[in-house]
């Protein structure tokens, strides 16, 4: 119920999976927002939320890739090979940007003349990346940051579009088993008899 | 030999300083505050350490002291928060913005004494009430006398000011609701 099989997820991926789906969702359109505002408020406040959600975020994704490494991750569902290698280009890909969106907006933050602190969901002091204050240095970040973003937005279309693909064109269960985790049936393993 | 030497140096550096600590009551008349010889500064605690230092540029006061008791002194102060200064220019934006001073609504911020309290010879307590962002709210500052001559009085005005009440409290609390005032200021006798 909680580890995956060769067949299907458990509980603990399926979760994880969900809740940092919702996450970057969430992220990309706070970050775009609070951008583009005129009113300095809120997008004070939005700006210091989307700093604790990419705590969140970083935090999670670390437990996502240590989950996987301990345990084992289903078998792709009736593709091609080259489809399987596109299918585990685009999910390393996400792995990547999960990863290296976080830590570049950590590097923006930590590299800006303002050292505005970081005070996740006002719990937890985050302390800045030991990194060159400069104006350049915050903006190249910054910069990096917005990129990565817009990469993430066209993998996360990809990612999805597969999914509906799988579902409906080819009929398979990969977006249903990433809905409703694997049952470990014990009486399935071979009786020796 | 040495003993007279230094108490003759002591005399002559502690003279000066001695009679410079003068007496609020010998300070009575009217004056008004030299902006380019006096400074308003400020700070706001941040988490972790540190925090934000800033100064106004532009402010005007006018001070009378009664001559017959230091208590009937009247202290006015307004300062223009569009000449906020920090250091950085992004900050400084920030606060003339609605998120803290809100300038184009707000452009001054004033402070209205009410009472004055002596506390010591050449100290006071000055209760008022400061007007900033529409609210008018009742603060205290602790003022010292710290050199006065025929022409003009100087003294240092510290005091912590609540900022949310104002309608300021973004960035809390990450930044402190705390704004530490720390004033100098100049005034020539009118």
């Amino acid at each position: 119920m909680l580890r995956n099989t060769d067949e299907g997820y458990g509980l603990v991926a399926i979760i994880l999976h969900w809740l940092i789906a919702l996450l970057i969702v969430g992220q990309l359109i706070v970050g775009l927002v609070m951008v583009r505002l005129d009113d300095q408020r809120l997008a004070f406040e939005l700006i210091q939320w989307h700093k604790s959600f990419g705590f969140l975020t970083l935090v999670l994704v670390g437990m996502r890739i240590g989950w996987r490494l301990v345990g084992r991750s289903p078998h792709p569902l009736g593709t091609t090979r080259i489809e399987r290698i596109a299918a585990q280009l685009g999910h390393a890909s996400l792995y990547v940007l999960m990863v290296a969106l976080p830590l570049t907006g950590w590097a923006l933050v930590s590299s800006s003349e303002l050292a505005i602190p970081t005070f996740a969901f006002y719990l937890v002091i985050v302390p800045h990346l030991p990194l060159e204050r400069s104006v350049a240095a915050e903006s190249w970040w910054a910069e990096v940051h917005e990129i990565l973003a817009w990469v993430l937005v066209g993998l996360v279309a990809i990612h999805v579009a597969a999914a509906l693909r799988h579902h409906f064109r080819l009929g398979d269960a990969t977006l249903t088993r990433m809905l409703r985790p694997v049952h470990h049936r014990l009486d399935r393993t071979p009786r020796q008899s | 030999m040495t003993w007279r030497l230094a108490v003759l140096f002591l005399c002559l550096v502690l003279a000066p300083a001695a009679g410079a600590v003068s007496n609020l009551s010998d300070a009575a008349g009217r004056y008004s505050i030299l902006n380019d010889r006096s400074t308003i500064s400020f700070f706001v605690g941040q988490v972790g350490g540190g925090g934000i230092n800033g100064r106004f540029a532009d402010f005007s006061g006018a001070i009378r002291i009664d001559p017959s008791a230091v208590e009937r002194s009247q202290v006015e102060i307004a300062i223009r928060p569009q000449t906020v200064f920090t250091g950085q220019s992004r900050v400084d934006e920030f606060l003339r913005s609605n998120a803290v001073f809100d300038v184009a609504n707000a452009p001054v911020i004033t402070f209205r004494s009410t009472s004055v309290r002596r506390t010591g010879d050449t100290t006071a307590n000055v209760e008022g009430r400061l007007t900033a962002r529409g609210h008018t709210l009742p603060e205290t500052f602790s003022v010292e006398l710290t050199d006065l001559d025929r022409s003009a009085i100087h003294f240092r005005v510290r005091g912590d000011i609540r900022r949310a009440p104002y309608g300021m409290d973004v960035g809390t609390p990450i930044y402190s609701n705390i704004v530490r005032f720390d004033m100098d200021f100049t005034a020539r006798r009118n």
